[in-house]
């Protein structure tokens, strides 16, 4: 384990009602890089997700952060969650929710500032939402909403971020978006990302490394290393294949009673 | 304590908890509590107004309740349902207020239309109840599985042609019936408790319909006959016993539940460590 | 201007002492109400707000008849009632009404057993009528401070909660892992609630307290966007409800057809709703099917026990 590792999960169990949902889960993420959460739905990735924000307790291993087991209150992690069903009679405009990352968790009350309002502004216009910033954010669509939840977890500075299936019920072109948008403000900001996805091909742009979660066991590394057939079989406990076509990769389950799946099938392109 | 009068007593009291066990249920499965709570108010208003207007108490209790399902539907389309709820309670009790003040000696029905006086159904009281009774259990026969489906499964219901908001509807108004004839019996404030307390119980303990309303209707039933016997004897109000034992069957009923998924779970795990 | 003044304000209506003490207390609660009301509507738990309504006075009936201040029987329930609701309490919305309806029914049945009791000594025949509607001209200078000072109590917690209570609405899971603790926060939010509808129940009645917590609240939310302004319009039209009410009350004195005056109460209620119902009007039917899409969520577990 190297020292400047900023998150670092080891030998981590969890238990959900009598079943065992994660086994021996074990990975590292340093500053500024860029990981993907990979696996199939219901794999466990916003239970992983859970443990790092301290939400779901663990039946064995440990969490740390910068070395030291998180504190309870942490500020230093962002969090996007899944689907958020915003009530549309929540008195929230998009300004006031990204305001509330600034302190959403304190007591009491605050004058308004002018710097407050333009750090506000600021962040607003770095992810594209300065024009709807007066809306009711229970009006606005899923990736709109998403650019607002992206600002209101990036606001406080924190040194990660993660982001919970952010890429679910987005068309293609609101998906670049995000993404886009995640890339350049995760380098600006020197923000480490943890994004969960059950695809893997929109995030190849900007992925540094993957970790592959599947049957409560990962597997981690570079996308070439981890996504293959042998690595992948073993995980899932069964046949896998991959498939590369132009550049996209696709995980199929083999058929039953097919031989071992050891090579790569390429698709001219 | 089965002669005479008593018998009126008993004979509507059945019905009543019978209608509550039956509209309970449904309440409690689409989450009309608050409506559960807020329609036999409408009837309390309705009964003011029409003894103003030296009219058969009854016409008005129907009147209102009906109108106050209406209100509670008609808000609902553009709006929340529980401030629409809210909104025609109030709505209801404010004109209630106004006829009452309009009034000089209403006051004390309106403590018996509030809280009940089993004790008072006199025989040509009796018929209506059965009748009304009789109508609102035919409606929820009729409509049984379309309102089933429409209660748990709305989109499911609506993509199978069940007209959703004419189900919400026509559920307002048969609580709306069913209510403006219990008034009188257990009082607008306490049918509720009937309505809902024995239907939580039940759907706590099964999660099958058929069982969940036979069972919601036995211990109405067992609530309000243990609620007769108690109040004549010792003449504590019968809207007492049923709020409390309302409230017991509820707590008893999710103290099963709660025990029943701590043993499975138990069992989850003992299954597992053999695994 | 000064005839069209005499016109709408029956002589006497600005020396009058208990008019002064009701427009006072009428605006005080009507504020009180408006804020709490703001977060009641938008955490859905109009039921509640009624609910510890209808239980406060339920605590009033049974300090009467133990010979203590109505006063602190109105607040005991309340605030005890909203711990209970709380600990009875499911995640749920669905289950959460179930679990408020049964405290609301054992309360109303205590109710019944108070009032009951009570004839024993006295007669019945205004105590419910009061009960519901209260009456706003009566209040006695002494209540008064009491009052104010719980009015604040209750007005200041909801402020301190009020990003907190924000963000756990946007999302529990944020607030959670940030470090609120969201369960106790929900404790301290519903006995401030319970504090301030018991309150309002006290002074003018379980009906009028419901209706200034509910009405202006959700009438603001369409109206105005943020969380400021929405709390700012729903204390203006609570106001604005209540006084308009006085007055009108006042100047019923002599209407048939008993010429006692018609109820404030009643004056309020339909002010509060037509106000509703005209904002509701202004944005057309646009929003149907979304505000019961929570509901909708919710009733797809409908049928598996609670």
């Amino acid at each position: 384990m190297t020292t400047d590792e900023l998150l670092r999960l080891d030998q981590v169990s969890v238990r959900l009602g009598g079943r065992e949902i994660l086994r021996d889960v074990s990975f590292g993420i340093g500053p500024g890089e860029f990981t993907g959460l990979i696996g199939p739905n219901g794999a466990g990735k916003t239970t992983l997700l859970r443990v790092i924000l301290g939400l779901q307790p663990v039946a064995s291993g440990s969490v740390l952060l910068d070395g030291a087991p998180r504190p309870h209150r942490d500020s230093s992690i962002g969090y996007v969650p899944q689907k958020l069903a915003i009530d549309p009679d929540v008195p929230l405009r998009v300004r006031d929710v990204v305001s509330l990352g600034l302190d959403g968790h304190k007591f009491g009350i605050r004058l308004p500032s002018r710097a407050r309002r333009e750090r506000v502004n600021d962040m607003l216009t770095a992810v594209g939402a300065e024009r709807y910033a007066d809306a009711r954010v229970g009006e606005l669509s899923g990736g709109e909403q998403q650019r607002v939840m992206i600002a209101h977890a990036l606001i406080s500075r924190p040194r990660l971020l993660l982001l919970d299936e952010p890429l679910a019920n987005l068309d293609i072109s609101s998906e670049q978006g995000i993404i886009s948008v995640l890339a350049r403000l995760a380098r600006a900001e020197q923000v480490a990302v943890l994004l969960s996805a059950h695809d893997m091909n929109p995030l190849m742009p900007v992925m540094d490394r993957i970790v592959y979660v599947a049957a409560g066991r990962v597997a981690v590394g570079d996308t070439d290393e981890v996504v293959q057939p042998e690595v992948l079989s073993r995980l899932y406990g069964r046949h896998v294949d991959v498939i590369r076509v132009h550049g996209r990769i696709l995980v199929v389950a083999a058929p039953e009673g097919a031989e071992t799946a050891a090579e790569d099938v390429s698709i001219a392109g | 304590m089965f002669t005479g009068l008593m018998m009126n007593t008993w004979i509507a009291g059945t019905v009543v908890a019978v209608i509550a066990g039956v509209t309970g249920l449904f309440a409690v499965l689409r989450g009309s509590t608050f409506a559960a709570h807020a329609i036999p108010n409408g009837a309390f208003t309705g009964a003011a107004g029409a003894t103003l207007l030296g009219l058969n108490p009854f016409a008005g209790l129907a009147v209102f309740s009906v109108a106050g399902a209406l209100g509670i539907a008609g808000l609902s389309r553009r709006g929340r349902n529980d401030v629409a709820t809210a909104l025609t309670l109030v709505m209801m009790l404010g004109v209630g207020a106004l006829f009452v003040s309009w009034s000089t000696e209403y006051a004390q029905e309106a403590y018996s239309l509030l809280f009940g006086e089993v004790f008072g159904v006199s025989s040509d009281e009796v018929l209506p109840i059965v009748v009304l009774g009789a109508i609102s259990i035919a409606a929820i026969v009729v409509m049984f599985r379309p309102l089933l489906l429409s209660s748990a499964l709305p989109e499911v219901a609506e993509a199978r042609g069940v007209a959703t908001r004419w189900m919400e509807l026509g559920f307002l108004l048969v609580m709306a019936l069913a209510t403006s004839m219990t008034v009188p019996v257990v009082g607008a404030l306490l049918m509720f408790s009937l309505m809902i307390g024995p239907a939580a119980a039940a759907r706590s303990v099964t999660a099958r319909p058929g069982v969940a309303m036979t069972l919601a209707v036995a211990i109405a039933l067992v609530t309000v006959w243990t609620g007769i016997v108690v109040s004549y004897e010792s003449n504590w109000p019968l809207g007492f016993l049923v709020g409390v034992m309302g409230a017991g069957f509820y707590l008893a009923g999710r103290g099963y539940a709660a025990a029943r998924r701590a043993r499975a779970a138990r069992a989850r795990q003992a299954v597992a460590a053999v695994a | 201007m000064g005839h069209l003044l005499k016109y709408v304000f029956e002589p006497g209506f600005f020396a009058s002492g208990p008019v002064h003490v009701a427009l006072a207390v009428g605006a005080v609660i009507a504020i009180t109400s408006a804020v709490v009301g703001v977060f009641t509507v938008t955490r859905g738990q109009s039921f509640a707000g009624h609910s510890l309504a209808d239980i406060a006075t339920t605590g009033g009936s049974g300090a009467f008849l133990l010979g203590v201040n109505q006063f602190w029987g109105f607040l005991a329930f309340g605030a005890g009632a909203a711990a209970i609701m709380e600990m009875i309490g499911v995640q749920r919305r669905r289950g959460r009404d179930v679990a408020t309806g049964v405290v609301l029914g054992a309360a109303l049945g205590l109710a019944a057993l108070f009032l009951y009791l009570g004839t024993q000594s006295s007669s019945t025949t205004g105590a419910s009528f009061t009960i519901l509607f209260g009456s706003i001209f009566v209040i006695t200078s002494s209540t008064v401070p009491a009052l104010i000072a719980s009015a604040l109590l209750a007005l200041v917690t909801v402020l301190l909660l009020a990003r907190v209570l924000l963000l756990s609405s946007l999302s529990p899971d944020i607030a959670a892992a940030r470090g609120v603790p969201v369960r106790a926060v929900g404790v301290a939010y519903l006995m401030a609630l319970g504090v301030s509808v018991a309150l309002s129940a006290v002074i003018i009645g379980a009906v009028l307290s419901t209706a200034l917590l509910v009405g202006p609240a959700a009438t603001a939310l369409r109206l105005a966007r943020g969380p400021g302004r929405a709390a700012i319009t729903a204390a203006v039209i609570g106001i604005a409800a209540v006084w308009l009410g006085v007055v009108l009350a006042y100047d019923s004195y002599y209407w048939p057809p008993a010429g006692r005056g018609w109820p404030v109460s009643f004056f309020v209620v339909t002010l509060i709703v037509a106000g509703y119902v005209a904002s509701s009007l202004r944005r057309g039917g646009r929003r149907r099917g979304d505000h019961n899409a929570q509901d909708h969520a919710d009733r797809e577990h409908a049928c598996s026990p609670a």
